[in-house]
C-alpha cells in the first residue's frame, strides 16, 4: 500500500501541469482516486463531508448486480446442456461454462466502455466518471448471450458517446446509457437480438442440440401462441431458469439486488414499488380485455418474466434519468410499468416492452418534474394569502 | 400553551468533543479583533489608523453604503494593526488591550419609555445594530425598515453547539430588557425555544412557540419557514440570544459590555467546556494546552457553518463556539471500496448505522470528488423547509433569477444548505451556491 502510494507520488509531478506527461493528467488522476480516496480537504462551506462519494454508491450497486451476474452465468450453463441433452452436468460445469461465455461480454463492455470514457476525459480534461462502472456491468446482463462481441464493443462506445459524454457526462445525460447499448443493438441488429435461437449458447448454429428443444423465451412462445403447458411453471419464472438475457431471467436474484438498493437507500423504493403496480394493474387489465394470446400469462407472471425486474429494479431507478422529485417517482416509476406491459401485449412486433418503456419515460421525466416543481411554487404562493 | 413544532427532517452529526457545563473564567486574551469579512456584503471604511487609542463602544470602522451602521470595539486600548488581504480588502481590525477598561457612554434607559428612534439610535451608536440581521438575503438589518416580526432562537442545534439554557441561566433580566427594545422595532417577537427549554417561558411580551427534533430545527430559518414564511416583498429579522443580552446592558448600564460565554469543542480538544470572554477575543490564550496531538483546524462557529481560523486568529462576530478538528489530508487506500467501519456515513453504504450511538473524530478530508448532481432525495431527507433544494440550487446554477425567487431563494440562508452540503455525495458546495444566489438577487433588487 505504501510502495503504490510512492509510485503514485513519484509519476505525480509528471502529469501535473508543467509536467513532461501533462496530457496524461485525467488518466493519472483516475487512477489514483481509484486506488485512494484524494487527500483533499474541504474549503469552503462544511467543515466535514459525509463518507460516502459517487465511487462507493457506484460500487454498491455493482454489488447488488452480483447475485443477478451469478445465477446469470450458472443459468447459462444450465440452459446449454440442457439443450445439449446432457443430464451430468454438475452444479460447477454449469457456472464455469456459464462463467467463460459471460466474463467475454464484461471485458468487452467494460474495455470498449472505459476505453471511451478515457478518451472523452482526457479530451475534455476531467476525471473519469464514476457512472460506467454500472453501466458497464448491466450492459452484458441485457444482452443475449451469444451476441456477437464485436456488436456489443459498438453498441457500448455509441452509448458512452451518445449517450452520456455528448451531454456533459455523468449526471447530464437524459436516457439510461446501458439500456441506449441495448436498444442500439435491438434496432441495428434486429436478428441478434430476438427470435427463439439467442438466448442460449450454440443454438444458432444447431451443433448437438437436442430435437424439438426450443430456446424461445416464454414471451416469445407467448407471442407465437403456443399451448399453455408449453410454458414454464411460475416458479421455474421466479427463480429463473428459463431462457433470456444474461441477468434478466432470476427474479429471486434481482429481488436480492433489490433489497441491497433499497436498504442502502440508492435506488428509490417508490419508483420500484409504483412501477410493479403499474405493470400489475395493466396486466390486470390485458387479462380481461384479452387482446391476444396474453391470456395464457397470469398478470402475476407478466412481472416475473422478461425484463420487468431487472428492469424496474436497476434500470428505471438509475437516478440520473428518472424522474428526480419524490412525487414524480412516483408517476414515473407507475408509468414505466404501465407501458412496459402495454407495449408487451399489444405490440406483436416486440415480445418485450421494458426497454421501450423505460426509454420513454427517462425522455418524459423531465417533464414530470417540471409539473411537480410547478406544484411546489403554486403551493408556496398560496401561503401569501 | 404554545404550539409545538416537530422537526422530522434533519439530522444531528455524532461528532466528539461536546462542552461539559462547567464554565472557566480565563484570564482575558491581549488583542481582539473586529473582521469585516463576518459581515455579509459590507463594504467597510476605516475610522480608526493604527496608533488610535479606542475605547470600549468606539467606532472602528462603518458601512459605506449605509454610514449610520458603525462597528465598534469591544475592549479599550490601541489599534494595532489593520490585516488586509487580496486587493487591500480589510480582513482585521486588532486591539491592543489597555490595563482599564475604558467606555463609551450611550443612552440608558427603561426602553419601554424610549422611542423607537431613541432604540435605534443607540442600537447604531454602541454598534449592536450589526447583530440584528434580516431575511431575505442574510445581511445586516437595513434600520429604515420595519420587519414583519424578529425571530429569535434561543437553542442552537448544530454539531456541538452552545447549550443556551446554560449559559444565560443568571441572565435572564438582561434578555428581558433587551426583548423590551426589540419590541420597539416590530409589533411581533417570535421566541423560539426547545421543547425541554423552561428558562424562556417567563420572558414576557413575546410570543414563545417550541421546537423539537434534529438539526436544523434550531437554524432561524427553519423556524421562520414553520411559523410566519418569508413571502416576496415580506422582511424578517433575527437576532442571536447572547447578542439581546448584550442589548440589554446597553440599556441598563448605557455601555457596550461583550462579555459573553462560548465553547470550546471538538474531538482535538483535550477538555471541551465553556470560556468566559469578551467578544471579538483572540483564541489563543483560551486554546492553548488543551489541544490533542496532530495537524488541526481551528474553526470560529461549528463544523458545518463556521470560518476557518488559524490558532493565533479571533472569535468572529456572531459566533459562540470554537471547534477543533483534524486535518484530513491524508490518502485512504481504497477508502471507497473498503468496508470501513470506523467511518460516519448517513447512508447505509458504510456500516455506521449498525452503531447509532457511536461518536466519531470526524475531520476535515473531502471524502471524494466533486461530481455532477446524481443521487435524488438525499438533501430532502435533511431539508425540512417546503422549498425543494435541487431545484433551487440548480435555479441559482443556471443563473435563473425568476426560477429563484418563485424557488425560495428569500427563506434560505447558506446555513440552511450546510447539512445538504455535507450529506452531498456530488459534494456540491451547496453553500457556496446559495450565498452565489442572494448575491445575485441583491444586486438585482437594487
Amino acid at each position: 500500500m505504501k510502495a503504490i502510494r510512492r509510485i503514485l507520488d513519484n509519476i505525480k509531478p509528471h502529469v501535473q501541469k508543467g509536467g513532461k506527461f501533462e496530457k496524461f493528467h485525467s488518466t493519472f488522476d483516475s487512477f489514483e482516486t481509484f486506488l485512494f480516496v484524494p487527500d483533499e480537504v474541504t474549503k469552503n462551506g462544511t467543515h466535514i463531508r459525509d463518507c460516502i462519494d459517487l465511487k462507493r454508491t457506484m460500487s454498491v450497486v455493482v454489488m447488488a448486480l452480483m447475485p443477478a451476474l451469478f445465477f446469470g452465468m450458472w443459468n447459462t450453463g444450465y440452459l446449454h446442456f440442457l439443450s445439449i441433452g446432457e443430464t451430468n452436468a454438475s452444479f460447477f460445469d454449469m457456472f464455469f461454462y456459464g462463467l467463460f461465455k459471460v466474463m467475454p461480454l464484461i471485458a468487452v463492455s467494460y474495455i470498449a466502455g472505459l476505453g471511451a470514457e478515457f478518451v472523452f476525459a482526457q479530451i475534455r480534461g476531467h476525471e473519469v466518471n464514476e457512472g460506467f462502472l454500472v453501466s458497464g456491468m448491466i450492459i452484458p446482463l441485457i444482452v443475449p448471450i451469444d451476441v456477437p462481441l464485436w456488436m456489443l464493443a459498438v453498441a457500448t462506445i455509441f452509448s458512452v458517446i451518445i449517450g452520456k459524454e455528448v451531454f456533459g457526462g455523468t449526471g447530464m445525460n437524459i436516457v439510461n446509457p446501458a439500456l441506449l447499448a441495448r436498444a442500439f443493438l435491438f434496432f441495428a441488429y434486429p436478428s441478434k437480438m430476438s427470435g427463439d435461437k439467442i438466448w442460449i449458447t450454440d443454438l444458432e448454429n444447431g451443433k448437438n442440440v437436442v430435437d424439438g428443444f426450443s430456446g424461445a423465451t416464454p414471451l416469445g412462445d407467448a407471442t407465437a401462441n403456443v399451448a399453455p403447458s408449453a410454458l414454464p411453471s411460475t416458479l421455474e419464472m421466479f427463480l429463473g431458469t428459463i431462457p433470456g438475457s444474461v441477468g434478466e431471467t432470476s427474479v429471486l436474484a434481482i429481488l436480492i439486488g433489490a433489497f441491497i438498493l433499497i436498504y442502502t437507500g440508492i435506488a428509490s423504493w417508490k419508483i420500484i414499488l409504483s412501477g410493479t403496480l403499474g405493470g400489475f394493474i395493466m396486466a390486470i387489465l390485458m387479462y380481461f380485455l384479452d387482446p391476444s394470446s396474453y391470456t395464457q400469462i397470469m398478470p402475476c407472471q407478466h412481472l416475473f418474466l422478461g425484463g420487468f425486474a431487472f428492469g424496474i429494479v436497476f434500470m428505471a431507478t438509475d437516478p440520473v434519468t428518472a424522474s428526480q422529485t419524490e412525487k414524480g417517482k412516483w408517476i414515473y416509476g407507475f408509468l414505466v410499468g404501465f407501458l412496459a406491459i402495454l407495449v408487451r401485449v399489444l405490440n406483436p412486433a416486440y415480445p418485450e416492452g421494458m426497454m421501450l418503456a423505460i426509454l420513454l419515460m427517462n425522455v418524459f421525466a423531465p417533464l414530470i418534474d417540471y409539473y411537480v416543481v410547478e406544484g411546489n411554487i403554486k403551493k408556496r404562493l398560496k401561503r401569501a394569502r | 400553551m404554545s404550539k409545538i413544532f416537530r422537526i422530522k427532517k434533519g439530522l444531528d452529526i455524532p461528532i466528539l468533543g461536546d462542552a461539559e457545563k462547567t464554565v472557566i473564567k480565563s484570564k482575558l486574551s491581549k488583542k481582539y479583533a473586529l473582521k469585516p469579512t463576518d459581515f455579509q456584503n459590507l463594504t467597510p471604511k476605516l475610522k480608526v489608523k493604527v496608533g488610535h487609542k479606542v475605547k470600549v463602544g468606539s467606532p472602528l470602522f462603518f458601512d459605506k453604503y449605509n454610514p449610520e451602521i458603525l462597528f465598534t470595539s469591544t475592549v479599550s486600548g490601541e489599534v494595532i494593526e489593520i490585516n488586509r488581504g487580496e486587493r487591500r480588502r480589510i480582513l482585521e481590525v486588532v486591539v491592543k488591550v489597555d490595563e482599564n477598561m475604558d467606555y463609551e457612554n450611550f443612552l440608558k434607559g427603561d426602553p419601554d419609555k424610549l422611542s423607537k428612534e431613541e432604540i435605534i439610535k443607540n442600537l447604531l451608536d454602541s454598534g449592536l445594530w450589526a447583530s440584528i440581521r434580516q431575511r431575505p438575503y442574510e445581511i445586516i438589518a437595513n434600520p429604515k425598515d420595519t420587519p414583519k416580526a424578529i425571530f429569535i432562537s434561543t437553542f442552537d442545534t448544530s454539531p456541538l453547539a452552545v447549550d443556551y439554557d446554560f449559559i444565560l441561566e443568571n441572565e435572564m433580566n438582561n434578555f428581558q430588557n433587551g426583548v423590551e427594545a426589540l419590541r420597539k422595532l416590530s409589533d411581533k417577537i417570535y421566541l423560539n425555544t426547545h421543547k425541554n427549554s423552561t428558562l424562556f417561558d417567563k420572558i414576557k411580551d413575546v410570543e414563545i412557540n417550541k421546537f423539537d427534533g434534529k438539526h436544523p430545527a434550531g437554524n432561524i430559518g427553519t423556524q421562520i419557514n414553520k411559523i410566519s414564511p418569508i413571502n416576496k416583498g415580506e422582511i424578517v429579522w433575527h437576532i442571536n440570544p447572547q447578542d439581546i443580552i448584550f442589548i440589554g446592558r446597553l440599556f441598563s448600564k448605557g455601555i457596550y459590555d461583550a462579555k459573553k460565554i462560548i465553547a470550546l469543542t471538538g474531538p482535538q480538544i483535550e477538555n471541551p467546556q465553556y470560556y468566559e470572554i469578551i467578544s471579538g477575543a483572540n483564541i489563543e490564550n483560551i486554546i492553548k494546552n488543551n489541544i490533542k496531538e496532530g495537524n488541526s483546524r481551528y474553526i470560529s462557529g461549528n463544523v458545518l457553518t463556521g470560518t476557518d481560523i488559524s490558532r493565533d486568529k479571533y472569535l468572529s462576530y456572531y459566533h459562540s463556539q470554537i471547534t477543533v478538528i483534524l486535518e484530513g489530508n491524508y490518502h485512504a487506500f481504497l477508502g471507497w471500496a473498503l468496508p470501513n467501519f470506523n467511518k460516519f456515513s448517513v447512508s447505509r453504504s458504510f456500516f455506521s448505522w449498525l452503531t447509532p450511538k457511536k461518536k466519531y473524530s470526524l475531520d476535515s478530508n473531502f471524502n471524494g470528488g466533486k461530481r455532477a448532481f446524481v443521487m435524488t432525495n438525499q438533501y430532502e431527507k435533511v431539508f425540512p423547509f417546503d422549498i425543494m433544494p435541487v431545484q433551487l440550487l440548480k435555479s441559482i446554477i443556471i443563473n435563473d433569477i425568476d426560477a429563484m425567487e418563485q424557488l425560495g431563494i428569500y427563506e434560505v440562508a447558506e446555513e440552511d444548505f450546510a447539512l445538504c452540503e455535507f450529506v452531498c455525495t456530488s459534494k456540491i458546495e451547496a453553500q457556496k451556491i446559495i450565498r452565489e444566489g442572494l448575491n445575485v438577487m441583491i444586486k438585482e433588487m437594487n
